[in-house]
């Protein structure tokens, strides 16, 4: 038996020889460094220019049955507004095929007796349809149109030079993200989901790698213990996937204009927790497929959907049915996007950021000793 | 050869249903080479994997040096050196960047690490190369690289997972040399291989078939008991396929193969040799030859009678006629800057075995690929039953047969499901699709797995199933790529018995090979090193023509080492 000191120094130098192994296979293998930087850049091009929940420039037809100094007005304050933009026409009919097509997205009709109607006040008098095939635009046209449609309202009975009697105004506030942009909680919700595939993406794919090419049993058949491969995966990898955070978040703040509230130590703190906890996800999914395709599918499948469904990126986890609500505690992401979310927007509330820390810690733990006992130093 | 090194007392290791190593026991000893030989799925690897602690016995108890390789794998892996298959290498890491790695790993440090890179370089002679990254080394520089990793630290036990398979001969015989080297230092060493001619060279051999040991000992004591049974049939000659085919069918003849223009035929203990007489007029001579130890494999086994092919047969054997079948012009294959096939030129007759011999990315794979329409030439000319190939791709593939290195069969579909489907691929309809299954189904005697799954059949079956697959439309040619890599010899005969019915009735074949001895069955071979044709003629030829006052009767390996290195010496000058 060796003394302890001497077998730590063996330990070591195994692990900084694998560590250098896997950080010369990275830089000379092009695919690696698609993986960690081209795939997140592209995934974050996407979210953040492709998805957006805000309605900008609604397609509306607007149908004038009997042209009047009010549907004059109306047409106005309609077509100033950045909202929208409208064609006008005499008879609904002209733009049924465009709904139906979808070049627009709803009609406002101010029937002929739009006029008498308005200066009595009884009831509404625009029709308004929309296409309900997109529940979510439909709404937002719907609401638009009230608030438009208000607005009028109110700048007619002060021309008139009635006294409007408004019981109660709503004027809302809207902290955290003034400008109420999905950008700002799309972009770094869509940072978490994609930090969550690419790492666990890399340590997927190249332990299994390593079984395909043979060279785990090469490596088994030497001394290096357990520790010593769980180390060599993790540490190079967490390095990378630290720097697709840096690229990602660099992004979000100059290209996307997100604004961060928080501080960056508690953004590298929380990342880094995140990190290994993808990672570990990732060497336990390869470790147990031993195969790349199926390693990589896993990977989509355990990884990337439930992040992109369950952690309250796009769907509020609010909203969700119990069961689904439940099965949310178990992803990673969903404190992860919250987390960023918060620092991003809110700044570092450590109400917020404390429970995602821990559950995040949790889950990593579990990863970790999962992946632990099931690599063995021997292949069955 | 003192100490025993590993010792295994009914150790037994499934996998799933299959037994991979059956209630085995023996020991094995230090100071020698210890050959491990059977054919693939015979456990060699699993022992291996068993003796280095990477596989768990789930009965029986293993000792390592005196270690238990389970509970103390780290001493028992200090102690070991392990060549996997395909050598374990980092192909992106440089040569001595997969040295210093395993350095690290098994401690090998300061003035020790210095010295043992000085020795390993210069053993393998990779000195030169050591900045090389070791995917751009060829397969026999590779070779030693995986062999240099393996003894950074000089181990008690070295064990070798078929180092030599697709290597070319010359490496094969250099790995040989360092190993003896080794030896001679007092390190043992465990060697797997396919081939039976190396297991011969070992001192002592562990033969195995199906997960059990057949046989252990020194390979000259059970080859000695054959002794006075093995006989060649001189002066076949261009009879040689009927004469093996009448040898078989006589009683008391065991085994046959064709070695060039001889028989070599193997008896049953007791039987009495055939007379040149019992071959109706033609002129032979039965002359005893020294035993080989795949006689005794081959005995072990116990074939009761050697494999005859029950493929109608012409009545008259085909004529050779004047235009060739194949034609290979001038064919070359670049890749980049690198050429694959370098203006390859042959002609094949029908009713012509030819063989295309080379080590692995010497180009017979690229050469037999533009011969079948898989592969475009960059120039040149593949012509197959008078098409251009590359003109006339799907005309030609309909008049060849293809049979590929691995088992290319649908694992999931039954039998009759493999047949019928390539039936319905080669345009076969209605009855002439059932005449053709009937037609396969009874040459290669499949009618009793006609329900089994492909993927569950025994090794043999595979086999006949492939070519069933591959002559169900009847194609005048056959094209074969390593037909009987890594099966037993019985398997191997069985198919060649095939093969030779098949010539008779006129199919020309070309096959690929790197076993020496299928080489053998070849009318003609063409010797394919770095891309080019260095030399062709029939086995009989080649040998001639390295025969030498010091070397009076060359094998077929030794005409092989011979060619291949005065090329290289023409390359230098």
């Amino acid at each position: 038996m060796m003394p302890l000191a001497l077998q730590s120094t063996d330990r070591f130098r195994r692990i900084g020889a694998l560590i250098r192994k896997e950080t010369r296979q990275i830089i000379r293998d092009p695919s690696t460094i698609v993986i960690a930087v081209i795939l997140p850049l592209t995934l974050l091009f996407l979210f953040g220019y492709g998805v957006s929940f805000d309605a900008r420039r609604i397609e509306i037809g607007l149908v004038v049955e009997d042209p009047t100094p009010e549907t004059g007005s109306f047409t106005a304050s309609l077509t100033n507004s950045p909202l929208f933009a409208a064609r006008t026409a005499r008879d609904r009919h002209n733009f049924d095929s465009d709904l139906v097509a979808g070049r627009i997205d709803g009609i406002v009709i101010l029937a002929a007796n739009f006029a008498a109607q308005a200066a009595r006040g009884d009831r509404a008098p625009i029709q308004v349809i929309v296409d309900g095939s997109d529940p979510n635009k439909a709404t937002l046209v719907r609401n638009y149109l009230q608030g438009v449609w208000g607005n009028w309202l109110t700048q007619e009975a002060i021309a008139r030079g009635e006294r409007v009697t408004v019981p109660l105004t709503v004027v809302p506030r809207v902290w955290f993200n003034p400008e109420l942009s999905s950008h700002h909680y799309l972009v770094p919700g869509s940072i978490a989901i994609i930090l969550m595939l690419i790492g666990a993406l890399l340590t997927a794919l190249v332990v299994a790698r390593e079984w395909e090419r043979g060279t785990m049993e090469a490596l088994l058949a030497t001394p290096v213990g357990i520790i010593d491969i769980l180390a060599g995966k993790l540490i190079p990898y967490f390095v990378l996937g630290m720097i697709t955070m840096t690229l990602a978040t660099g992004t979000a703040l100059f290209l996307f204009k997100v604004p961060f509230r928080g501080s960056f130590a508690v953004l590298a703190l929380m990342t880094a927790v995140f990190l290994t906890t993808a990672l570990a996800q990732g060497l336990l999914i390869s470790t147990l497929t031993r195969n790349q395709l199926v390693a990589a599918q896993s990977t989509m499948i355990s990884a990337f959907l439930p992040s992109f469904f369950l952690s309250g990126f796009v769907f509020e986890i609010a909203g969700m049915p119990l069961s689904l609500r439940i099965i949310s505690y178990a992803v990673p992401a969903r404190y992860f996007v919250s987390g960023l979310q918060t620092l991003f927007l809110a700044g570092n509330v450590w109400s917020v950021i404390w429970p995602n820390l821990a559950g995040m810690a949790i889950i990593a733990s579990i990863y970790i000793t999962l992946t632990a006992s099931k690599t063995k130093t021997r292949l069955d | 050869m003192s100490e025993a090194l590993v010792r295994l007392d009914g150790v037994s290791k499934r996998f799933d249903a299959t037994a991979a190593i059956a209630e085995m026991t023996t020991t094995i000893m230090g100071g020698g080479i210890t050959g491990l030989a059977g054919p693939d799925g015979a456990g060699k690897t699993t022992l291996l994997r068993l003796i280095l602690g990477l596989l768990k016995p789930d009965s029986g108890t293993l000792s390592v040096c005196g270690r238990d390789p389970i509970s103390e794998a780290s001493e028992v892996r200090d102690l070991v050196a392990y060549m996997p298959q395909r050598f374990g290498l980092y192909e992106d890491l440089t040569v001595l960047e997969n040295l210093s790695l395993y350095a690290d790993l098994r401690a090998v440090i300061g003035e020790d690490r210095r010295s043992a890179f000085d020795r390993l370089l210069t053993f393998t002679s990779l000195a030169p190369f050591a900045g090389r990254i070791a995917g751009a080394l060829s397969g026999g520089m590779k070779q030693k690289l995986g062999l240099a990793c393996a003894l950074i630290r000089t181990p008690r036990l070295l064990l070798l997972d078929e180092p030599t398979a697709g290597v070319d001969p010359v490496s094969r015989r250099e790995l040989w040399r360092m190993v003896r080297t080794l030896t001679s230092e007092g390190i043992g060493v465990v060697w797997s291989t396919a081939y039976l001619e190396e297991a011969e060279r070992c001192e002592r051999v562990l033969l195995m078939n199906d997960g059990r040991l057949v046989y252990e000992g020194t390979p000259s004591e059970i080859t000695s008991r054959m002794a006075g049974r093995s006989f060649h049939v001189r002066n076949a000659g261009e009879r040689r396929r009927a004469v093996l085919a009448a040898a078989a069918k006589m009683p008391g003849v065991i085994d046959g193969v064709i070695q060039g223009a001889n028989v070599r035929i193997v008896l049953a203990a007791g039987a009495t040799p055939p007379s040149a007489e019992d071959f109706k007029g033609l002129s032979l001579e039965v002359v005893p030859t020294p035993p080989r130890f795949e006689d005794a494999f081959v005995n072990l086994l116990g074939s009761a009678t050697p494999a005859v092919s029950r493929l109608p047969t012409a009545a008259d054997p085909a004529t050779r006629s004047a235009g060739p079948v194949i034609e290979a012009r001038e064919l070359t294959r670049r890749y980049g800057s690198f050429t694959a096939a370098d203006r390859i030129s042959f002609a094949i007759g029908r009713g012509e075995i030819f063989g295309l011999l080379g080590p692995n990315g010497a180009g017979k794979s690229t050469t037999f690929k533009m011969l079948c329409g898989l592969l475009r030439p960059t120039s040149g000319e593949a012509r197959v039953a008078g098409l251009d190939v590359a003109v006339q791709t799907s005309a030609a593939r309909n008049r060849l047969g293809y049979m590929a290195q691995k088992f290319s069969l649908y694992g999931d579909l039954s039998v009759a499901q493999n047949l019928e489907f390539f039936a319905g691929v080669y345009g076969l309809t209605g009855a002439g699709r059932r005449r053709a299954v009937e037609r396969v189904t009874d040459a290669f005697g499949l009618k009793r797995y006609l329900d089994t799954n492909a993927g569950t059949l025994p090794a043999g079956y595979k086999q006949r199933l492939a070519l069933s697959c591959a002559v169900m439309h009847e194609p005048p040619v056959l094209f074969l790529d390593e037909p009987t890599s890594g099966v037993d010899p019985l398997t191997r005969r069985e198919f060649w018995a095939h093969i030779n019915a098949l010539v008779h009735s006129g199919v020309t074949v070309m096959v690929t090979t790197h076993f020496l001895d299928e080489a053998e069955y070849c009318d003609r071979i063409a010797l394919i090193y770095r891309g080019r044709v260095i030399a062709t003629g029939s086995p009989d030829d080649l040998k001639a023509s390295v025969r030498t006052p010091a070397l009076s009767d060359p094998t077929l390996e030794d005409a092989f080492i011979a060619l291949v290195e005065a090329d290289d010496q023409k390359a230098v000058a």
